[in-house]
């Protein structure tokens, strides 16, 4: 079946045999993005998270059929080194990664979180971020959330400010 | 030290020859010194004189360093990078010798076709040191040549010229190295390359940002994983449920028809599938009928009886007075720890291509060499043909230091013609790791009329480590007697003691057990200061005085007591419970680096909570102290993962469980929220990091809810048994 995603803003069709095919091997395989990272393939870990129609999904197991239509956002499209998201930004500043293989589901999942509960407590992260890190950088990455908020509230006053 | 002078004699000796590129000037080096200290730094204690027979082909040339027209130097790392930020550290010292900026280094990994791959292993905490002297010694010589030919060139004596980032200023005139080295046919290499002082240097000793940053932030595809080559196929392999269970044969006459497959391979020891795409290559796999050879029908008792200390063959690996007699007044505890999982977040995967008489394998691993040497002698091509080029890890931990996957990979490749990618799947990855193997310790103590130890005996029992182990060559256990994995950490650090010995007993297990962060030194460290810890509330002592006064005054021993003063002072060690919450002490020497840590627990709904960590280290001269930070955090929580959450069991003949979840491990809500890292600086060059931090972790924990409870938790997972 042809299936329509907008892949980070751009519009892709795909010719797909098995419409449950995961969307983590459209994604990886057939468009090429491979910032978005296969885990464990059951929804366990967190690595593959992307957003669909700015919902932080578990792509490894969620059926490319269910988001035809929908706009798709993955870590290379979160921001560039141009211009960083504010998570990225925070990752950055706080020199999270250690393999960095977790790291892009992490930042999607904290992205998602933020677009929802811009100011996270300690608790709204506790709940919300249940990804798995193997190299041990959570201690980091709560900082890192913690400062992305802050990025993000003072970006969105600059942009309120300007209008 | 008569290893360093015996490097510099050899880095004298080496010729350099320039190879000219398309756009690059390649500095080759001739000879091999490092891979034998990473060997010598993995034998411990009672061995640690045994010289290894190192016999890599020294004729060949070794790409180091290349310099671009646009004036960068691209360094190619012998050691592959994980996570542990060796790219980093080995990028600030290549940067000060050469006289460059951070920026204008770029680190790659050296894959085998560039020759200067570490024939051994990424692993034992050994990168930062072992390179510390060369690297930097290699990069002096480099400098000088540039220099030398510098002064040619620009017809200005040596001594009037400077460096600024990669330029060479002189007489108002400058040249870039990509200038000075465009064209030289024949350079001139100083006797001996002068290194600079320390505190010339502008990067080493720094806090620099991780040079893998950038990619891992914006989601480049740098991993294993993420590797693919043109045409590429995807392969599957058959793999049995069961522990024990040998491959037979296999009815694969249903997955020959399927969509998409285009061959099914059956080899002597393995079957794999290849087809068009990934989905079909494993739903191909799944309709082959294999028929196994019987295996049998384990459970964990089963396992649990075997290793149990006075099981198998001992051996003696450290002695000190008289042994420990039975007696009044022996207190005995026993403590035991579980099968622990790698679990590394990127499943092992690896891209091959076979053409004609040549091979390319794109892998995630921590044994360049091996996997090549494996290559070459399954598909019967010559070592020089196989190129290992290497990625990023997605996580290593051990769990790479063997990726006999790749010659799976190469067998498929062959016989389809075509590149072949294939990965475990989670539950493969699951069964079949090469897990942390179980331990049981049995402590005997006994105190003297002043309340400290007499004498003090550690035995313990473990499965294989290095044993076994493909990287262990198969003359060196019957010469050591000890697996040199299973026993680090199990030495008796308290030499202050007048009786002391450690006896490790070795048995075999069904299945394999390998290399995991810090080898034995988890398992041993929690038992062994679990068991101080009881002592010194035996004595009605301060747990930090306690061990304090019963540690030896030679070099380690001092940088030991600094490590645990230094950790008491920080966290402000006290053993009185404060609004629920208490202390838990404990510190641990790995390959020559102490680590001491205080936790600070609380129990809530019969869980047990880490809310603080303090960790106080002794890794000689911090190359980059936030990395430093950052692995101690990381071996911090991946430690109290293991140690409160993990545990594989075995149940009717299969390794349980096969995925994240009920693997329960530590999650961001189970993470400290403080850690607290001082570091100290006991020698004058670089030590271990990556691994000596998980050391106390354990006990830390355990002897906290014991000062909390009442309660000596003995096994990972650390659970209470009574509601509290």
């Amino acid at each position: 079946m042809e299936i329509s995603l907008i892949v980070n803003g751009v519009l892709k069709t795909v010719h797909i045999e098995d419409e449950n095919t995961p969307l983590l091997w459209v994604i990886r395989d057939i468009l090429d993005l491979k910032g978005t990272k296969f885990g464990c393939g059951k929804s366990a870990c967190g690595a593959c998270t992307l957003h669909v129609d700015d919902e932080a999904v578990r792509s490894c197991s969620y059926p490319v059929k269910f988001a035809d239509g929908k706009r798709i956002t993955t870590i290379e499209g979160l921001g560039d080194r141009e211009n960083p998201h504010p998570v990225q930004q925070a990752w950055v500043e706080e020199i999270v990664p250690q393999c960095g293989y977790c790291q892009p589901g992490f930042m999607m999942a904290t992205a998602a979180l933020l677009k929802k509960v811009p100011k996270p407590t300690d608790e709204d992260i506790d709940k919300n971020i249940i990804n798995v890190c193997r190299c041990g950088t959570y201690y980091r990455m709560r900082k890192a959330i913690h400062k992305a908020a802050e990025i993000q509230t003072e970006k969105d006053s600059n942009e309120s400010n300007m209008v | 030290m008569a290893d360093n002078k015996s490097d510099s004699k050899k880095v004298s000796r080496r010729k350099f020859l320039v190879r000219g590129g398309l756009g690059t000037i390649g500095v080759v080096a001739i000879g091999t010194y490092i891979f034998r200290n990473s060997i010598r730094r993995e034998i411990l204690g009672t061995v640690n004189s045994l010289d290894l027979p190192y016999t890599d082909n020294t004729d060949k040339p070794m790409v180091w360093f290349e310099v671009t027209t646009e004036n960068n130097i691209l360094l190619h790392s012998p050691k592959v990078e994980m996570g542990q930020g060796t790219f980093t550290g080995i990028a600030q010292m290549a940067a000060d010798e050469l006289s460059v900026s951070m920026n204008q280094i770029q680190v790659v990994h050296a894959a085998s076709s560039t020759g200067n791959i570490d024939s051994f292993a990424t692993g034992g905490s050994t990168s930062i040191s072992g390179l510390w002297k060369p690297l930097r010694e290699l990069s002096a010589l480099l400098r000088e040549m540039l220099l030398k030919e510098a002064a040619r060139k620009m017809n200005i004596g040596i001594e009037e010229l400077t460096i600024e980032d990669g330029v060479i200023f002189g007489n108002e005139k400058s040249m870039t190295y990509a200038q000075v080295a465009e064209g030289v046919e024949n350079w001139k290499v100083p006797d001996t390359p002068v290194l600079k002082s320390l505190n010339e240097y502008k990067y080493i000793g720094k806090p620099i940002a991780r040079v893998d940053l950038d990619a891992k932030v914006f989601g480049d595809p740098i991993f294993g994983m993420d590797a693919q080559l043109p045409d590429m196929l995807y392969g599957a392999v058959v793999r049995s449920t069961k522990i024990g269970a040998k491959f037979i044969s296999a009815d694969t006459s249903a997955a020959e028809n399927m969509i998409g497959v285009v061959k099914v391979i059956v080899e002597e020891d393995f079957v794999g599938v290849v087809a068009n795409s990934l989905i079909e290559a494993e739903n191909a796999k799944d309709a082959i009928n294999v028929t196994w050879e019987s295996y049998e029908n384990l459970n964990t008792e089963a396992i649990l009886k075997i290793m149990t200390v006075g099981n198998g063959k001992s051996t003696i690996i450290q002695k000190h007075g008289d042994a420990l007699e039975e007696q009044d007044g022996v207190e005995i505890l026993e403590f035991r720890t579980p099968i622990g999982a790698h679990a590394q977040i990127e499943p092992n995967g690896v891209v091959a291509s076979v053409e004609g008489d040549s091979a390319i394998i794109r892998i995630s691993t921590q044994v360049i060499g091996l996997t090549r040497k494996e290559v070459a002698s399954r598909l019967g091509l010559d070592v020089e043909n196989v190129n290992v080029i290497p990625t990023y890890l997605g996580g290593g931990f051990g769990r790479r230091l063997h990726t006999p996957h790749a010659v799976q990979a190469a067998v498929m490749s062959k016989a389809v013609g075509k590149p072949v990618k294939y990965f475990f799947s989670r539950k493969e990855e699951f069964q079949h790791d090469m897990f942390r193997p179980p331990t049981h310790h049995i402590i005997k103590g006994r105190l003297n009329g002043e309340g400290y130890l007499d004498g003090l005996e550690h035995q313990f029992v473990s499965g294989d480590v290095g044993n076994h182990s493909a990287l262990m060559p198969d003359f060196l256990p019957p010469i050591i007697g000890a697996d040199i994995g299973a026993i680090r950490g199990g030495f008796i650090q308290y030499t202050g003691i007048p009786n002391f010995r450690s006896v490790y007993w070795h048995v075999d297990l069904p299945f394999a057990t390998s290399w995991w962060r810090s080898l034995g030194l988890l398992a041993n460290t929690f038992a062994m200061e679990s068991f101080m810890d009881e002592m010194a509330l035996k004595a009605n002592k301060n747990a930090v005085d306690f061990r304090l006064a019963q540690i030896g005054d030679d070099a380690i021993g001092v940088r030991l007591k600094n490590v645990i003063s230094a950790a008491a002072e920080k966290s402000g060690y006290s053993e009185e419970i404060i609004d629920g919450r208490a202390m838990g002490f404990a510190a641990s020497i790995d390959a020559n680096t102490p680590c001491a840590q205080v936790a600070e627990v609380s129990i809530v709904d019969n869980e047990i909570i880490v809310h603080k960590v303090t960790v106080s280290l002794d890794p000689g001269l911090a190359v980059n102290p936030d990395q430093i930070r950052a692995q101690c955090e990381g071996c911090v929580i991946m430690g109290m993962s293991a140690v409160l959450y993990e545990q594989m069991y075995v149940e009717n003949g299969e390794l349980q469980p096969t995925i994240y979840g009920p693997y329960k491990m530590a999650l961001m809500k189970n993470a400290p929220k403080e850690i607290d890292v001082v570091l100290l600086q006991g020698k004058d060059t670089p030590g271990a990091v990556g691994e000596p931090p998980l050391g106390p972790i354990g006990a830390a924990i355990a002897n906290a809810v014991r000062r909390l409870t009442g309660e000596r938790l003995t096994e990972f997972p650390l659970k209470l048994t009574k509601t509290k």
